[in-house]
This record gives structure tokens, sequence and C-alpha cells, in this order.
């Protein structure tokens, strides 16, 4: 549905400031009906990235394309055209002071001529979507950060269209507003087919909505995937950011072990092993488990603090051609 | 006081002629001084249409024309003021230097309010698939309207000021009255009545801005 073909993105540099590098050759696939994630620090590249997908960024290089069409080879007027299918959220909500929450749902509408009549009724349905049916006569001040995006998503939706950009949309909102969001977002996807593409420096965003992520860093993307491989694999630097390992330091003493969580890896079989037939005392230094894209995924720390460990290295060896991501950390 | 009832109705006039220039100006200003705001906002490097050399020369008249006092513009615009009104004398002529010295004052000021509108609003509608013109439409103007109102009462406020030296081509006024009955005949009270009377008339329009700026800005 999204296809960013080696997109290159070159700002020039104005006086005596070099010109920047915001993307330098970086591939793109979101299939229809996905919802896909790029996550990366400040700076490299994110925001650009998403807005190449409706061209307010025009790519120095490369083609991007939405829904079959190419956008990079269309035209001006077919690419105003093209860009009311797709829909766009923003970290600061961008709603029009100066209008009702419906007259900003009606907004892109009027754009494109719809009559008033027509408009309303999409207005209320959309506003009913969200949740914010009863808001519909509220102008944006009165309304809360979480219901101005809201809103913002309505809008977004109102011209019908097969794709949905999310640049930050949760990054201005509490806790709450953030899970509440999310959770529309996810909904309105289910609900209308939708493909998603949403940017955030927050992976905790990732794990809450994404099917497939990519790991974007100075303008490149590092590591990406659908989410349930990505965090099977123990060399992924997303996989490492998503799922930050448990830091094993000589102020935790011991012999350590390191376990990758994974649904068809669980932590039991090791636990198992070392408890049950080592008959070894082992507790969790450090780590977490979580539940992400449907699976269980996550990195423990375990200490071993009481037993004989003659047997330990033949026992991972045997847990590890079984299938389970156990290794010993270096003393 | 006895020659107030000679006076009285001169000083009606007198009143009339000022709000009349200072309406009919007002008008023509924002007609053309809100368009010509857009056009510099539009045109400027960072605009919705970057367009450097219309930028620079409409850049250049504005300043000219800022920069000018306006007992010279008043003389300087008199060929012009022949060609449209057919003469250089009287209220009706006084409109033309009032409305060339004002439209370049809010085609600035509405710039500035314009600029003001974040960007991201702008993006915004972009994003939706909005034309240029209907990104000032719908999003520029509407957004900005509370400080392009304040921006038109300053003009206002500033052509009353202007209307005052209209008497130097014979536009008449309250300027022009004050001059005549207050200055020349050494009427000192004709001359503070006058004043007084600008000052109800200034008032008035200040505080009917601001409260209708203010209104919009609480929506």
């Amino acid at each position: 549905m999204i296809e960013l073909n080696r997109v290159r993105k070159v700002f020039p540099g104005r006086r005596d400031a070099a010109e920047v590098v915001a993307l330098d050759g970086v591939d793109l696939t979101v299939p229809a009906g996905d919802f896909a994630g790029v996550v990366g620090p400040s700076g490299s590249g994110k925001s650009t990235l998403i807005r190449l997908v409706n061209l307010l960024e025009r790519p120095t290089s490369g083609s991007v394309a939405v829904a079959g069409r190419v956008l990079t080879d269309l035209p001006a007027d077919q690419v105003r055209q093209a860009r009311s299918s797709i829909g766009m959220v923003f970290q600061h909500f961008e709603l029009m002071d100066s209008r009702t929450a419906a007259e900003n749902v009606e907004h892109p509408l009027e754009l494109t001529g719809v009559g008033r009549a027509e408009r309303r009724r999409r207005s209320a349905e959309l506003l009913d979507l969200v949740g914010l049916a009863e808001r519909a006569g509220a102008r944006p001040r009165q309304l809360s950060g979480g219901q101005k995006q809201r809103v913002a998503i309505a809008r977004a939706l109102a011209a019908r269209p097969q794709v949905l950009l999310c640049d930050e949309a949760t990054s201005a909102l509490d806790q709450a507003s953030t899970t509440g969001v999310l959770e529309l977002l996810r909904r309105v996807r289910d609900e209308l087919g939708l493909t998603v593409l949403l940017i955030t420096h927050e992976m905790a965003v990732v794990k809450a909505v994404c099917d497939s992520a990519v790991l974007l860093e100075a303008g490149r993307v590092v590591d990406g995937g659908r989410l349930d491989d990505v965090l099977t694999r123990d060399d992924s630097p997303l996989a490492a950011a998503l799922l930050p390992a448990p830091i094993a330091d000589d102020r935790v003493a011991g012999t350590l072990l390191r376990v990758t969580v994974t649904e068809t890896a669980p932590e039991a079989a090791v636990l198992r092993v070392l408890v049950g037939q080592l008959g070894l005392a082992v507790e969790v230094a450090g780590g977490s488990v979580e539940t992400v894209a449907g699976g269980r995924h996550g990195r423990l720390l375990l200490r071993i603090t009481d037993g004989d460990l003659s047997g330990l290295d033949t026992a991972l060896q045997q847990l590890r051609a079984e299938g389970s991501k156990v290794e010993r950390v270096a003393a | 006081m006895s020659d107030w009832s000679r006076i009285a109705p001169q000083l009606a006039d007198a009143t009339g002629e000022t709000l009349y220039m200072v309406a009919v100006s007002a008008a023509l200003t924002v007609l053309l001084g809100i368009p010509l705001g857009v056009l510099l906002t539009v045109t400027a490097p960072d605009g919705l249409a970057p367009r450097r050399w219309t930028n620079r020369v409409l850049g250049l008249l504005v300043n000219l024309g800022r920069s000018l006092p306006f007992i010279i513009l008043l003389v300087l615009v008199a060929p012009v003021t022949r060609g449209l009104v057919g003469t250089t004398i009287g209220s009706t002529a006084a409109i033309v230097p009032l409305t060339i010295g004002a439209v370049p004052f809010l085609a600035r000021l509405v710039e500035t309010s314009l600029r003001e509108v974040s960007h991201g609003k702008v993006e915004a509608a972009l994003a939706m698939g909005a034309r240029r013109r209907q990104v000032v439409r719908t999003v520029l103007l509407p957004e900005a309207l509370p400080s392009l109102v304040a921006g038109v009462t300053v003009t206002v406020v500033a052509l009353i000021s202007y209307s005052a030296m209209a008497g130097a081509i014979g536009g008449g006024g309250l300027g022009d009255f004050a001059i005549r009955f207050g200055y020349q005949q050494f009427r000192t009270d004709i001359t503070l009545l006058t004043v007084v009377l600008l000052l109800v008339v200034v008032q008035a329009l200040q505080f009917g801005g601001d409260t209708w700026a203010r209104r919009l800005a609480r929506r």
C-alpha cells in the first residue's frame, strides 16, 4: 500500500551550514491493512520520512508510491487529489481554532466540494466513531489533548482514506490519553481496513499497536520486520530497543544467564531444567516479559544463587538444541 | 461664545467630512490591503507560493509607502488623484492619498498576522489536499481573524489621524476645522473641543475593535 524506493532527502545548507542528509536511501514497504511503525531517536529522519509519503516533502531522489500510484511521477494537481485519500494526524493536532469540532471534521470535505448536508452527516458519524458525538459544537480550546486528537483522527478519516499517517500522534498526550488514542487507532484500522503508518520515538507505542516496525538511525533503516519475528532475533537492534536487555554488570554477583523469551521458547523450559533437573536455586535478577503483537516476548537475566554448577554448561547446550535462547554471561 | 450658532453647523459638517473620508478610505484600504498582505505572505521565501522577485518588489513598494510622511504623499499623489477623481480638492479627493497611505500600513499588519498562523495548520490543510487558495481562505484568514480585526482597528485609527491633514488639500474635516477656527482665530476652546471629538471617535473605534477581536479570539 505504501512503498518507498531508494528514497533520499537532502536539505540544502544555508549560508555556511553544510547540507543535511535527512534520509539516505530508504526502502520501506507497508502492505495493505498493516499497522506499521517507524521508530528512531530524534534527528533520525522519521518526521521527514512520514512527510514524504504524502509528498508534503519531496524526495531528492527515489520514488514514493501509495495505493499503486507513484506519487513522485504525478503532476501537482493529481498529487493533491491523492493526498485527500491519505489521512494524517499530527503531534500537535493542528485543528483550526476558528472551527468547532464538527466543522474541523468537515474541513477536508469542504475542500473537495462535498455538499453541506452530506458533510454534516459524515461529521456526525465520525465524531460518533471517535466517541465525541456530544462535543460536536465544542471549540478546540474547550477540548482536552486526547479529545483534540480524537477530533483530528475523525478529520483525517472524513474523506474515507485508505491510508492513515500518524506523526508522533501521542507524543503530546499523557499516559491515559495515549492509551485511549492508540486503542482508537487500532480500532479504526480494524473496522475500516486502513493501512496505518505511525512514527514515534516511544517504543511503548510501537509495542502497543504495531504489527511491524522499522528502526531508523541517521537517515537509514537499520532494522525492521514483523514484530513477532523481530523479537525472536537475538541480534536485532530493533528488538534490543523494544525490549532492552537487563544490565549485567559487577553489581550483580554470581553466575548469570541471559534468556530471550519468545512465544515458541518460553522461559519455563529453562527453569524446568535449572531448578527441576539440576536442583539449582535461581532468581530473576532483571528483565521483563510483555505481550507484544499477540505473543509473549521478553529478556530475562537469571542468577543462580546456590547449587552445583558442574552440569550447567551441558544442560544449557541441550536447552539451546531444543530451541531455548539461553546463554551464560561471561563473568 | 455668542458665535456657537454659527460654528455648530460647521462643526457638524466637519465631523461628517471626517467620518466620510475615514469610512470610505477604510473600506478601500481593507479591500486592497488584505489581498496585498496575503500576497506578501504567500510569496515570501518560506510562503505557500514563493516568488522571490514579486515579493521583493511588493516589499519595496510597501516600504516606500510606509516611509513617506503623509503630508508629502498627499502632494506626491496629486496626479493620481486628479486621474481618479477629476480634482485634487475636497473630501472625495482626499480619499485617494488616505487610501494609498493606509494600504501599505495595513498590508504589513496583515502579513504579521498571517505569519502567526502556525505552519502546522497550513501543513494539515495541505495534507488534506487543499489548493493554495483554499489554504488562504479556510486556514490563514479565519485563523488570523482576531489579529486581523485588531490590525484593521489600528489602521482606521491611523486613518483618522491622517485625515486631519486632509485640510491641507481642501479636504475639510475636523483637522481642517481646528486649524481654521481654533488656531487661526485664536480659539483654543474650539481646538480643544475638536480634540475631544476626535478622541471620542478614536476611543469608540478602538473599544469596538478590541471587543470584536476579543470575542473572536475567545471562540
